[in-house]
């Protein structure tokens, strides 16, 4: 289970967040600015919180009365940025296996192509990121996550950045992953619609607080009329 | 056409050595200065800019003699250098190939400065969500992205140290076998009745190696994009 209580200034917003996820798709819905990613950033170690804590399954990762900061790249945390973030100078199959290498695991074909075949990006391996669509960027940014052997998976509005016809090419894949992988999630998004597919449990955010946290009933159908 | 004496082969072999020896030595300061400018903000950062871009726009002359002064053998660096690491520079091709380097510094540190300017951060904090840490997201994320930044200014310092004359010849002189370079050969030669001839070739071995550096750095750097933004 993951716990965040934290606060930080940021410029004129004073974000104070808490909430705890458990198993499932937890959704952080919220309008633009509302301090979505700035929370996904402090669970991940990109951002630093001025007071409170972050703790994974009792790991704390963030501590600041106890002076704990554990980096980023010892979090184990996998996040599926808004655009992707592929490394362009690496092969899909060399993105797919960075965080592996990183971590100095050995190869696990098995796994690897489970995943591979969960996102169906077995065609695009050997390509560069530069050749691919918006939808297989973002696929192969979950699969990159997933391989590394993450405990939690940060998602970022992951379907921000496409169309209408790719959103929906990729909604089917995170449903599959929710119901697969059996990771935990957190899912930012401002798109009721979606957030409506994919989530077990929703935090509302607003103006860098949290306004309600629970099942689905909190996204309303004004929701999907005001923000779609 | 390429007809040369010996003592012309020398020259042209000795200014390939130094050329090389410069850019290799250069380049981990190259990158670790370009490194420190483009993504650190420290006190006197601007005077350490300044002290790098100087070589540029000072004389020639002027460079060569405050190596005179500081790294001849009784010179204070000189001297400790020679006693601690027996390395010594003055009237040595070593010593021409630490003008050289100095020389074409400034043209090596701006591109690889740009390029590491250029890069995606959130690229490097990608890496790092990934489980690299600090030193492995520079060796397998920044340097790589920095490529075509470092050949150009591999390339640059390069020709830069191939045709150095004037620091070189004031800071190690002008010996054959030892510092006479392309550069310098081609000098003595104007200076002596019926060197014409003799000057003309070198010149035009000078003019073809520019050219190689140029062609290189090119097809280089069309590699490396190719490599990033596909085909």
């Amino acid at each position: 289970m993951l716990a965040v209580d934290v606060e930080k200034q940021l410029g004129a917003l004073k974000l104070g967040v808490r909430f705890d996820a458990a198993r499932g798709v937890t959704a952080l819905f919220g309008p633009s600015g509302a301090g979505k990613t700035s929370v996904v950033n402090m669970i991940a170690g990109l951002l630093t919180p001025d007071r409170g804590a972050i703790a994974i399954d009792g790991t704390v990762l963030f501590d600041a009365a106890r002076g704990i900061d554990v980096p980023p790249h010892r979090r184990r945390i996998g996040y599926v940025f808004q655009e992707g973030r592929l490394f362009p100078h690496l092969s899909v199959r060399q993105n797919l296996d960075y965080g592996r290498r990183m971590s100095g695991r050995p190869h696990e074909a098995a796994e690897f192509d489970r995943i591979v075949a969960l996102l169906d990006i077995g065609h695009l391996l050997d390509r560069r990121p530069r050749m691919l669509s918006g939808g297989e960027r973002q696929r192969v940014a979950v699969g990159r996550a997933l391989l590394m052997g993450p405990r939690l998976l940060l998602l970022d509005e992951p379907l921000a950045s496409l169309d209408a016809a790719h959103k929906r090419e990729i909604l089917p894949y995170l449903v599959r992953l929710r119901d697969d992988a059996g990771i935990p999630m957190v899912y930012v998004s401002h798109t009721a619609a979606e957030v409506r597919r994919i989530a077990t449990t929703v935090v509302r955010l607003d103006a860098g607080h949290v306004v309600a946290a629970g099942g689905l009933e909190l996204i309303k159908d004004a929701d999907i009329d005001g923000l779609d | 056409m390429l007809d040369l004496t010996p003592a012309e082969w020398t020259a042209v072999a000795l200014s390939l050595r130094i050329a090389v020896v410069a850019t290799a030595c250069a380049l981990p300061f190259g990158i670790a200065i370009g490194w420190l400018l483009a993504r650190t903000n420290f006190w006197g950062k601007s005077v350490l800019d300044g002290i790098v871009f100087l070589p540029l726009v000072m004389p020639p002359v002027v460079t060569g003699y405050l190596l005179l002064i500081w790294f001849g053998r009784k010179a204070p660096i000189g001297a400790f250098l020679d006693s601690h690491f027996g390395i010594v520079f003055s009237f040595r091709w070593t010593g021409a190939a630490l003008a050289c380097g100095i020389m074409g510094f400034p043209l090596m540190v701006r591109p690889i400065r740009l390029a590491l300017e250029a890069i995606d951060r959130k690229l490097e904090d990608a890496a790092a969500t990934l489980g690299a840490n600090r030193p492995w997201v520079f060796l397998t994320v920044t340097l790589p992205l920095a490529l075509p930044g470092i050949i150009a200014g591999v390339v640059l310092c390069f020709a830069r140290a191939l045709g150095e004359f004037g620091a070189t010849i004031t800071f190690v002189s002008n010996i054959p076998g030892e510092t006479q370079t392309i550069s310098s050969l081609i000098y003595t030669l104007t200076q002596v009745p019926g060197g014409d001839a003799a000057a003309g070739r070198l010149v035009l071995i000078a003019i073809v190696l520019a050219f190689a550096a140029l062609f290189a750095s090119e097809w280089l750097a069309r590699r490396a994009s190719v490599r990033f933004h596909g085909e």
